[in-house]
């Protein structure tokens, strides 16, 4: 506990300096390397090396259960939270490693998660976005209304949602809940946005909003994105890796992979002779 | 059980596929087959169905009648009480006004105006000093333990904290009154003097005996915030402090404000255990002092309802007092009900 609050004095100062302060810096490259990782005794990632360039889309594809949220949680230490749950080798982020040399909280606001289902918090649509901001400094109420316009214009809900922005973000659909969550995140700044299954809850207009979003975002962010669909992959993604059974199977340009996969693994995936 | 009523309730299937199946065929051979088919139909019927309506029919009867005599007995009980209540203002002639901000009890003797000393003011605030003392003390324990055993330590909290608060929640009131005429009395005497008995007492003894209530509720409300919520607030870089202040207590706020609100109700009726430890008397003024020996509505009651003849004054005022009490706890309940019905909103 007491380390929880040095944590939060310490990191709370640094987190809003970067948060109001420093405007978009771009994303950062993240780069794992030899990542076993084990829930108790389960080991659920085997040796996993894989290179997410910045400002690119990175896919990670695979059956249910081959460990991708596992992955991706790793990056900004979601996993953390689970009793029981380790892993060896390094993840880093632009070179800093994010389990020794980055505080942890400081992390998850350089690396940003969207989550399956749209997960708003039950307050005002206005204080959803003001969220982050909020926590990490003392905004003043003209630079968090500039935050707040920014982020909403970003994902594209302003215009929809600029006359309600004291109504609750619960109101709104599954598609514009989830391009608020987005928008959230956007708001503390991050260089790498963590996306598992975005789409996944959602009706296919909205699905291709946030697709054209994460493309977009593409331009300054690193996005790493879980999907389940070959189509949405292929969409948006530069870059794709395929897990399989907890092992990183194959990853090249998305082109690439889905044209010629190496690994007959990848190629049996993808023509879905297994799923 | 559930075997028994698979079987039966397949039965209904049965006869009807039987019939369609009936039917072409009955259709091919001609003319003949329509009275045939419906004494088939009607036979079916009267084994398989027809028992089966009764059955309905005796269920919704038998719950019903039920559901009647519970609703009977609420309202006979509300009328009951209100009729007796307002006899002191029919039939005795007290001014309601006399009644409920009079600060003199003490029926048996009139003043001036040959209006009887009937003022309950004493015992209402008395009622409401306790009540919200106790749950001034009880929440900031019940709140720090159910945020621990939920956000900190939720295992200790599913296997020891749950089951020993449920256990003090079973414990009679009687009990906790005699631990506080054992410990809280004579504690309270040595550090400020006097008898040790009164509000502060009662207050305590109430607190202890509403704490196990409200944290088992209070837990609840946390418990079913969604993980989601969590999760949302962790991945933007807060601390599980900020989460738990920013995000977790204010979307339990209805849950938490409806144990508060239990726990008051539950305070404000208790008799038992105020009335060993607040040191009432049978007259009664208002309360001047936490330390000094006072009156609550339900102590009144208790003391003195099987000394009075039934008819007297004093009789019928106790039973105004019963009426306040009764005004009250429904109350407790709207507020209960209005607070859920908000919190139902906020959370749709
Ligand atoms: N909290 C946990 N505790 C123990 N084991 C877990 C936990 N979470 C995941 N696992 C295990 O780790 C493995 C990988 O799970 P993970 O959720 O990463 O798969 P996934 O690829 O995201 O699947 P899906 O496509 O269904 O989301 C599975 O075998 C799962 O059972
Ligand atoms: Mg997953």
């Amino acid at each position: 506990m007491d380390e929880m609050d040095d944590n939060l004095t310490e990191s709370a100062p640094a987190a809003g300096a970067r948060a109001t302060v420093t405007p978009a810096a771009g994303g950062a490259e993240v780069v794992a390397r030899d990542v076993d990782l084990f829930y108790g005794d389960h080991q659920a990632l085997f040796d996993v090396s894989l290179d997410m360039p910045a400002n690119k889309v990175t896919a990670l594809i695979g059956p249910s259960g081959c460990g991708k949220s596992t992955f991706l949680r790793c990056i900004n230490r979601m996993n953390d939270r689970i009793a029981g749950c380790r892993h060896t080798g390094s993840i880093t982020l632009d070179g800093q490693d994010v389990d020794t040399q980055i505080d942890e909280y400081l992390l998850r606001t350089r690396v940003g998660m969207v989550f399956q289902r749209p997960n708003p918090f039950p307050l005002s649509i206005f204080d959803n976005v003001a969220y982050g901001p909020r926590r990490h400094g003392k905004p003043s109420r003209e630079a968090l209304r500039q935050t707040v316009q920014r982020c909403l214009e970003r994902v594209g809900l302003w215009d929809e949602v600029k006359d309600d922005l004291k109504k609750s973000g619960l109101g709104l659909s599954g598609g514009q809940q989830q391009r608020l969550c987005i928008a959230r995140t956007l708001a503390v700044d991050p260089q790498v946005l963590l996306m598992d299954e975005p789409t996944s809850a959602l009706d296919p207009i909205s699905t291709s909003l946030v697709e054209d979003l994460m493309s977009d975002l593409a331009s300054d962010h690193t996005v790493i994105v879980v999907t389940h669909n070959m189509q949405q992959a292929t969409r948006v993604s530069d870059y794709t890796a395929f897990f399989y059974m907890g092992k990183l199977v194959e990853t090249a340009p998305t082109t690439e992979l889905f044209s010629r996969p190496k690994e007959k693994q990848t190629e049996d995936y993808l023509t879905g002779r297994f799923s | 059980m559930s075997s028994a009523s698979n079987v039966t309730s397949e039965s209904p299937g049965t006869p009807t596929a039987v019939g369609q199946a009936v039917e072409p065929a009955a259709g091919a051979s001609g003319s003949g087959p329509k009275p045939g088919r419906g004494s088939s139909d009607a036979g079916l019927r009267a084994q398989g169905v027809a028992p089966k309506r009764r059955v309905e029919v005796r269920g919704k009867v038998l719950t019903g009648a039920c559901v009647a005599v519970v609703a009977a007995l609420v309202v006979a009980l509300i009328v009951m009480i209100c009729g007796q209540g307002v006899q002191t203002f029919t039939k005795d002639g007290v001014p309601f006004s006399k009644f409920l901000f009079g600060t003199a009890w003490n029926p048996t003797r009139t003043d001036a105006d040959g209006v009887p000393y009937v003022g309950a003011l004493p015992m209402i605030a008395g009622s409401f000093s306790v009540t919200l003392l106790s749950c001034l003390f009880a929440l900031p324990f019940a709140l720090g333990s159910s945020i621990f055993v939920v956000e900190v330590a939720p295992r200790f909290g599913t296997r020891i904290f749950r089951p020993v608060t449920e256990v003090l929640v079973g414990i009679p009131s009687v009990v906790f009154g005699m631990i506080g005429l054992y410990v809280i009395v004579p504690l309270i005497r040595s550090i400020v003097g006097g008898t040790g008995y009164g509000i502060m007492s009662a207050s305590i003894v109430l607190a202890v005996m509403i704490l196990p209530t409200v944290t088992s509720l209070s837990i609840d409300a946390i418990a079913s915030v969604p993980e989601s919520y969590r999760e949302g607030s962790l991945g933007l870089g807060c601390t599980r402090w900020q989460t738990i202040v920013h995000v977790v207590l204010p979307s339990a706020l209805p849950g938490i404000l409806t144990a508060i609100v239990l726990g008051m109700t539950r305070a404000f009726g208790e008799a038992l255990a105020v009335q060993m430890v607040i040191g009432s008397g049978g007259a009664s003024v208002m309360p001047t002092s936490l330390f000094k020996a006072a009156t609550t509505l339900t102590s009144v009651i208790t003391m003195n309802i099987g000394n009075q003849a039934q008819g007297t004054l004093y009789y019928d005022a106790l039973w105004s007092l019963a009426m306040v009490l009764l005004v009250m706890s429904l109350l407790f309940i709207l507020i209960v009900r209005l607070i859920g019905r908000k919190g139902s909103v906020k959370n749709d």
